[in-house]
């Protein structure tokens, strides 16, 4: 099934796409209201919230380019010695930059 | 549940400051929705109607992959697969933010995690392990990105070429560096590490050899399971 992108089916098509990520928004809060919390549950909850940033993380570190992976290893190495965020995302954001404009 | 007790009460005051807390990324994600906002004009949305997304929608990378399947026609059902695998990850972050949530009535629970997105789930994610409750953050931080995603994308489509070329600038790095931030910045226990090193593991392998936009969520369900077998000695 295919929608044309005239103006109501360009809204259609938005309609479509809010719906489906408010499924995504809110399904997960509702299934858990299925759930009895027990620790083995808070135990994979806890270890799953971080797990997400690695996941997102983890492609852009093995096959980003050497921009990607300047800005990766910059937030990381000063994050982990100082642990302050904004200055730790700005040097990897300028080491991206830096990395791009000379290669 | 029987009982109607809802404890969680949402400070205004608190919703202010982390509504200013995520203020600096928010400028990033303002230059994202321009670029955003001038991709989509290139791919012939009105300039209303790509506004109209970005006021609805709110998931920037569904949004850019979306764009990709834009045509004088656009096939609905893989559009909604791809719409629904690129933000399947808001399952587990909701998922995750559980314990908290549903000690909100269930108005306000579903209706802060309508601007419920990466940059300020991190946030209440980081802080939850660190003891602190910030559903605060969810609202008053989602509230700024999604205000910094439309005025981006308002601005892209009109003046979107004064920023052609945002890579260049690193600026697709901002959320790539402020979740790994937010990642190095909380507990790194062993326990931590080692659901780190499969998640990040399966989710490579997904990206590699599953249908696309499966990594996150396959990554993060691996790490998860790790935390499932081996819990924190605190909370046995």
């Amino acid at each position: 099934m295919t929608i044309e992108t005239t103006v109501p089916g360009t809204l259609l098509l938005i309609a479509i796409m809010t719906i489906v990520t408010l499924i995504t928004r809110f399904g997960g809060i509702f299934l858990m209201s299925f759930v009895t919390i027990n620790p083995r549950v808070e135990g994979f909850i806890n270890a799953m919230a971080s797990s997400v940033l690695i996941a997102i993380l983890a492609p852009m570190a093995v096959e980003g380019d050497i921009g990607a992976r300047l800005a990766l290893g910059t937030t990381a190495v000063l994050m982990l010695a100082f642990r302050k965020p904004l200055p730790a995302i700005a040097a990897g954001i300028i080491a991206a930059a830096a990395g791009r404009y000379f290669t | 549940m029987s009982t109607t007790v809802y404890p969680y009460r949402l400070e205004p005051a608190k919703v202010r400051s982390e509504f200013f807390r995520l203020l600096p990324i928010s400028f990033f994600v303002v230059a994202f929705g321009m670029a955003f906002g001038l991709a989509a004009v290139q791919k012939g949305l009105a300039p209303l109607e790509a506004t109209l997304m970005s006021v609805m929608v709110f998931a920037g990378a569904s949004q850019f992959a979306t764009l990709e399947m834009w045509g004088t026609e656009v096939a609905v059902l893989p559009m909604m697969a791809v719409v629904f695998a690129i933000n399947s990850r808001h399952l587990l972050m909701g998922a995750s933010l559980y314990p908290m949530l549903r000690e909100l009535p269930p108005g306000q629970r579903y209706g802060i995690s309508l601007v419920l997105t990466d940059a300020n789930w991190a946030v209440a994610a980081q802080d939850y392990q660190q003891g602190k409750r910030n559903l605060e953050v969810i609202m008053g931080g989602g509230l700024v990105l999604w205000i910094a995603w439309l005025i981006g994308t308002l601005s892209g489509v009109y003046f979107g070429r004064l920023l052609q070329n945002p890579q260049s600038l690193g600026l697709d790095m901002v959320l790539g560096c402020f979740l790994l931030a937010m990642a190095l910045g909380g507990k790194k226990t062993p326990r931590v590490l080692v659901a780190w090193a499969v998640a990040a593991t399966a989710a490579m392998m997904a990206y590699w050899w599953m249908p696309p936009h499966t990594h996150v969520v396959v990554g993060a369900l691996a790490g998860g399971v790790v935390g499932f077998f081996w819990l924190d000695k605190k909370h046995s």
